[in-house]
């Protein structure tokens, strides 16, 4: 029997007033664009998220529950369909309800805290938790950090916070010579499994499904059926892992991705060998064929896949390391709305509109980029870090410590 | 005195101080009585940019002082060309790049204006200073004047051809020379196109002492055609510091302008850095520009964060900023002028300028720096901070000697040179 698992990644993130100005330092403490976060998720609801949800769940029913798939939705997204789109919420919890859909843990504000600060990270998770509980009525027990960043010490923190599976990217980098479609172990765990993204699988439905100068296209159920029947034989699981938006936003409707999906399950369950798997029931069906390895850090993003879409240049580097210096401050002061908008601060994405990599995958930056340049992005943080800082201060709360007058002194 | 003026920009529309200086200088020409010509390459919009407008007097829309009486003796003729100051070809390519994908060619060759000009643009900065000299040729015939004005280099070209058509006198007016932009690297067709441009000239008028001995040294001009004309400043003020909102206690030390090798911003930054032994004051990095990267790389400004960068400022906003500001530091290389000094002094902000600027020639009071001694940037900036009285005794003699500052005296001396060229 061979699984083949579906994850699709749900974000938005609280986006920045491109007006915040230096002068509004000291003075403004309304830090959001309600309006753009308002539109963008109203849009994606509409080309996305409510017709791909009813997409599925029609699926789901057609095959009596054989079709199975799994969600990972960040707080940040929760806290906006709530405010903007509740609708979206029912449309998940219906899928929930129908028993045949996983619903995976992560970082409440899909942060980079896990290469920052491991409490904030524990805590972001449990967060994380205890709202799919409320919302959905179920407890993950499957694990993916921010945008797949992974390593042995990741396996190793999410073993010891009680999940049972860990998703990650299936790099050449640390597969070498083995093959993503087999359940493995991280090196450090006993219990935890691990689960990797076929990447050329799922970036065919993900990215090149539109793209006329592929051989692949047009892409048909059938077609990719096909490909995937192919692994009978030499894998036990096909792990497809991508954004949600793929359906309708990154793909429009017209490229014919809803139709590629509306057949997909009937042509894949047609080879007998072929189920649909969530990632835990993945994990629960196979048993590891061996460790793994990966001392060094993974991600999904970009052709270099790792965390270079968020770190590495001066100003990701500043503004992380600026605004994770602030932890102790903010959480010293118990003031909750303090604290969610530091913790919105830590958002990826604010790091990833700052990216200056434009060679490969400067097309995919520039898309979801709501800042003219990078430089922007990085003023306006900056920006609002100072005025977060500068409340911080009024209050009393911020008193350099020796390791600040340490750094302050290089 | 009719002046058939070539320049690249002019208010609103302006990206650097060139066009401030232009606007300042025409006023206080048209002032004296003198009529002006100004011939422009710019677009306003792409669909504008198809034909050539030939504008009276009458039509012009007029900077803010509504002052008919001077101002109908001044009009303006916009011609279009992507042509703005501190380009290089590069960047102009770029520019350029941009605009062919959202203009229309036009197809049909009827004369759409005065003059025709074919959708055939040329698609690099030194082909687009040939156009320009193409059309400087023909308003040379076209436009009755006296003597011919051109600003900086990429109107030399067209300064030469209005005046080797009408064999009225020329006079170049250097604002800044390729060795004040690109240091020793200098792009050799710019200075080749700049040393035709200051031999050819009847007279040459440099913005500053310093513009002139490098006009001599390094395009061995004759050092008895070149005038100094130090630039001005208008005196209106569209914030006043007395009713800025200033919500951040500490006191904050500005530099404002390109932030490009040029005008020396990493000087301040390092200053910054030695200067931590004054607690409550925030730096102020305000504008953007190639070296921006690196200015942000300097990892102590984010630990202490009280190191701000605010990007491009506009209009109002560069008011604000010095209206709320408590130093202005002028670190530049290299600047053969240098307007924002006088910006800061306005507000009443006290300035520490490098020695290596034209604007330190008229400011024999200020406290002025070599621009590569830190050590002596960061004992004035302590100074400064930390004694109000020396502070305000500086902004009581900058006041001083700003009043001799005025475009009215500028245009005065130009009016001189001019007689000069009609006498000759």
């Amino acid at each position: 029997m061979i699984s083949v698992c579906f994850y699709f990644q749900v974000h938005q993130p609280f986006r920045l007033r491109p007006d915040y100005r230096y002068f509004n330092i000291g003075r403004d403490h309304d830090y959001e664009d309600d309006r753009a976060n308002c539109h963008i998720m109203r849009k994606v609801a509409d080309k996305c998220y409510l017709p791909t949800n009813r997409l599925m769940l029609d699926l789901i029913r057609k095959t009596d529950g054989r079709f199975r798939i799994s969600y990972s939705i960040t707080g940040t997204a929760i806290e906006q369909f709530r405010m903007y789109c509740p609708e979206v919420l029912d449309s998940f919890r219906a899928l929930v309800d129908t028993g045949c859909v996983e619903l995976i843990g992560e970082t409440y504000y899909h942060s980079l805290a896990f290469l920052f600060s491991r409490p904030e990270f524990a805590e972001q998770v449990s967060l994380h938790q205890r709202t799919i509980e409320q919302e959905f009525g179920v407890r993950p027990t499957t694990f993916r950090n921010t945008e797949l960043i992974y390593n042995n010490e990741l396996a190793h923190e999410v073993e010891r916070l009680g999940f049972d599976a860990v998703i990650a990217e299936g790099t050449e980098r640390s597969l070498q010579w083995r093959s993503p479609n087999f359940v493995y172990q991280p090196a450090p765990c006993r219990k935890t499994k691990l689960l990797l993204k076929n990447y050329r699988l799922s970036d065919d439905l993900a990215f090149r499904f539109s793209d006329r100068n592929w051989a692949g296209w047009p892409l048909t159920a059938d077609k990719f059926a096909s490909w995937l029947h192919q692994i009978a034989g030499g894998g036990e699981t096909v792990n497809l892992f991508m954004d949600y938006e793929t359906f309708g936003e990154h793909q429009w409707e017209e490229t014919g991705i809803f139709e590629c999906m509306r057949h997909l399950p009937e042509a894949v369950l047609a080879h007998p060998d072929f189920r649909f798997h969530t990632p835990a029931e993945v994990a629960r069906n196979h048993p590891p064929v061996a460790k793994l390895d990966v001392p060094f850090i993974t991600s999904w993003a970009d052709a270099e896949r790792d965390v270079t879409a968020w770190l590495g240049n001066p100003m990701q580097d500043a503004s992380a390391e600026a605004i994770y210096a602030l932890e102790q401050a903010v959480k010293r002061s118990g003031d909750v709305q303090l604290i969610g908008t530091w913790r919105r601060l830590l958002t990826s994405d604010h790091f990833y509109y700052m990216c200056t990599k434009f060679f490969s995958d400067g097309d995919v930056h520039k898309y979801f980029n709501p800042y003219k340049t990078p430089y922007d992005a990085f003023v306006i943080y900056n920006n609002v870090l100072a005025d977060l800082r500068d409340q911080l201060e009024r209050k009393g709360l911020l008193e350099l410590t020796a390791d600040d007058h340490r750094k302050i002194a290089v | 005195m009719k002046i058939l003026m070539f320049g690249w920009e002019f208010p609103p529309l302006i990206s650097g101080g060139l066009g401030t200086a232009c606007h300042g200088l025409t006023l206080g020409l048209s002032q004296q009585g003198v009529e002006i010509a100004f011939v422009l390459p710019r677009i306003d919009d792409p669909s504008e940019g198809q034909h050539v407008a030939l504008i009276g007097a009458n039509q012009v829309p007029v900077p803010k002082e509504p002052d008919i009486a001077t101002h109908s003796l001044f009009k303006t003729i916009e011609i279009p060309s992507p042509l703005r100051p501190y380009e290089t070809p590069e960047s102009y390519r770029a520019a350029w790049e941009e605009r062919v994908s959202v203009m229309i060619q036009p197809t049909d060759a009827e004369p759409r204006g005065l003059l025709e000009m074919g959708g055939d643009y040329s698609s690099d900065l030194f082909g687009e200073v040939h156009r320009y000299a193409i059309i400087g040729g023909r308003l040379g015939r076209l436009e009755p004047h006296d003597i011919v004005h051109a600003h900086d280099w990429m109107t030399f070209p067209a300064g030469i051809a209005a005046a080797d058509v009408s064999g009225k006198p020329l006079v170049v007016h250097v604002h800044a020379t390729e060795f004040d932009r690109s240091g020793e690297h200098v792009n050799q067709g710019i200075y080749d196109i700049e040393r035709m441009g200051v031999h050819r000239a009847d007279r040459v008028i440099a913005v500053s002492g310093r513009t002139r001995q490098t006009l001599i040294d390094r395009y061995g001009v004759d050092p008895d055609k070149v005038r100094v004309v130090h630039n001005a400043v208008s005196k209106d003020k569209r914030v006043d510091r007395s009713q800025i909102e200033r919500p951040l206690k500490e006191k904050v030390v500005l530099f404002l302008g390109r932030v490009t090798m040029q005008k020396g911003p990493d000087y301040l930054r390092r200053g910054r850095g030695e200067a931590r032994r004054v607690r409550n004051v925030r730096f102020v990095m305000a504008g953007s520009g190639d070296m921006l990267p690196r200015m942000i790389g300097a990892r102590l400004s984010c630990i202490t964060n009280h190191f701000h960068f605010t990007g491009f400022l506009k209009g109002e906003e560069v008011d604000r900023m010095f209206a709320q500001s408590d130093l202005y530091v002028f670190p530049s290389v290299s600047e053969p002028f240098g307007i924002t000094p006088f910006e800061a002094i306005k507000h009443d902000v006290p300035v520490i300028l490098s020695k290596q600027t034209g604007v330190a020639e008229t400011l024999p009071n200020s406290v002025q720096v070599d621009f590569w001694d830190i050590d002596c940037l960061v004992d004035a900036i302590v100074e400064l901070l930390t004694k109000q009285d020396k502070a305000q005794e500086l902004v009581e003699q900058h006041r001083r000697d700003l009043e001799a500052v005025d475009w009215s005296r500028a245009a005065a001396r130009v009016v001189e040179v001019y007689g000069e060229v009609i006498k000759s």
